[in-house]
């Protein structure tokens, strides 16, 4: 990814210092590089999931067996996890997901909008703090404090990683 | 046809320490805890369709230990893409078996897919877990639970139960609770 210049990695080393041990996602284009980070990484568990909401389930037994784990996903795999949410709200289970927004800004699909404008109200709702990063100078940061929160303090936090971090893609007919 | 109390009775009659239990929302939350409430087991009260990922996250955590996930057939369909995901991952300490009634019993014991033919078996052994059976009389269900107590491979196993309505009996409903003490019994555990 030619215009993924330093904040994946970034991202990478924030799980790094939060020891995080397990690296769930479902194949996405801002995380490309993310996943690749962890999946080259020995300590980290790299499991590739048939939709997001095992990725919640997955952190919960991670979490029972001692280990962090973390979600990377895009906005429109937020709303497969709703009611899996429930099982990290009512036990209050420390989660930590990285969601890199499609449908507002610069989307060239239409279908992507629903999802990424109920994004953050669908988490807020279930419980889970919402954290943006829109700048790339703001992704180390913002992704420390909530790696932070979610670890420290039983919290369930999401960063919101902005289109525009990702770019515009180049839609090939 | 076995009978579901019986049959959980059976399959943890000699429980190795070393085994730690997720078992499903609704019946087979009830079925452990006919067996009295365990620190050792993490009783799902919701999460439907999510017993066998939190299976996988724990197995994956603790290779040293042994993890039984014990869900009914509706729980497991709910969470079928799981099946794709644990065949991938094949943990050696994962067990995940479906006590299977062919129905819903939460909900009023509606007929499930499986009543209509879909095979549960042939799902895990496609997704990639090799060993996988039909568990189907007490002979049977005596085999599992030496494979359990020896666990060494991804194992996934179909208990048919009668859809018999037994007592419920209630473990904690408290989320924080159940979390922290199963927790602490893992780690524990070593």
């Amino acid at each position: 990814m030619e215009n993924q210049t330093g904040w994946p990695d970034q991202l990478y080393d924030v799980l790094k210092r939060a020891e995080v041990r397990q690296v769930s996602y479902v194949p996405d284009a801002g995380h490309a590089r993310l996943i690749e980070r962890c999946k080259a990484d020995n300590d980290i568990r790299d499991v590739v999931l048939s939709t997001e909401e095992e990725g919640v389930a997955l952190a919960a037994g991670a979490w029972l067996g001692g280990q962090r784990a973390a979600l990377l996903m895009q906005s429109s795999g937020v709303g497969n996890c709703i009611n899996m949410l429930s099982l990290i709200n009512t036990c209050r289970f420390p989660f930590l997901t990285f969601i890199t927004m499609r449908g507002e800004w610069a989307e060239f699909n239409p279908w992507q909008v629903p999802m990424s404008q109920a994004t953050e109200p669908v988490l807020t709702a279930m419980g889970v703090k919402c954290y943006r990063a829109d700048r790339p100078e703001d992704v180390a940061d913002t992704a420390q404090a909530a790696a932070e929160l979610a670890f420290g303090g039983d919290f369930a936090v999401a960063v919101l990683l902005s289109q525009k971090l990702i770019g515009r893609k180049v839609w090939v007919k | 046809m076995l009978k579901r109390r019986d049959a959980i009775a059976t399959l943890m009659e000699s429980r190795p320490k070393d085994l730690f239990v997720v078992p499903g929302l609704g019946s087979t939350t009830y079925d452990l805890a006919s067996l009295g409430e365990k620190d050792t087991d993490f009783y799902l009260w919701g999460a439907m369709g999510g017993a066998a990922m939190i299976g996988l996250g724990l197995a994956l955590a603790k290779p040293k230990l042994k993890i039984a996930v014990i869900t009914g057939d509706g729980e497991m369909l709910m969470g079928m893409g799981s099946l794709a995901t644990i065949g991938v991952q094949r943990p050696k300490n994962l067990a995940v078996i479906v006590f299977d009634n062919r129905r819903y019993g939460e909900t009023g014991m509606q007929a499930s897919h499986t009543d209509k033919g879909v095979d549960l078996v042939g799902v895990a052994k496609s997704c990639g877990i090799a060993r996988a059976y039909d568990v189907e009389d007490e002979t049977g269900l005596k085999k599992l639970a030496g494979d359990l107590a020896a666990l060494n491979q991804t194992l996934f196993a179909r208990v048919h139960i009668a859809a018999d309505e037994p007592q419920r009996v209630l473990p904690t409903k408290d989320g924080v609770e159940l979390k922290n003490r199963f927790r602490r019994a893992v780690a524990a555990a070593g």
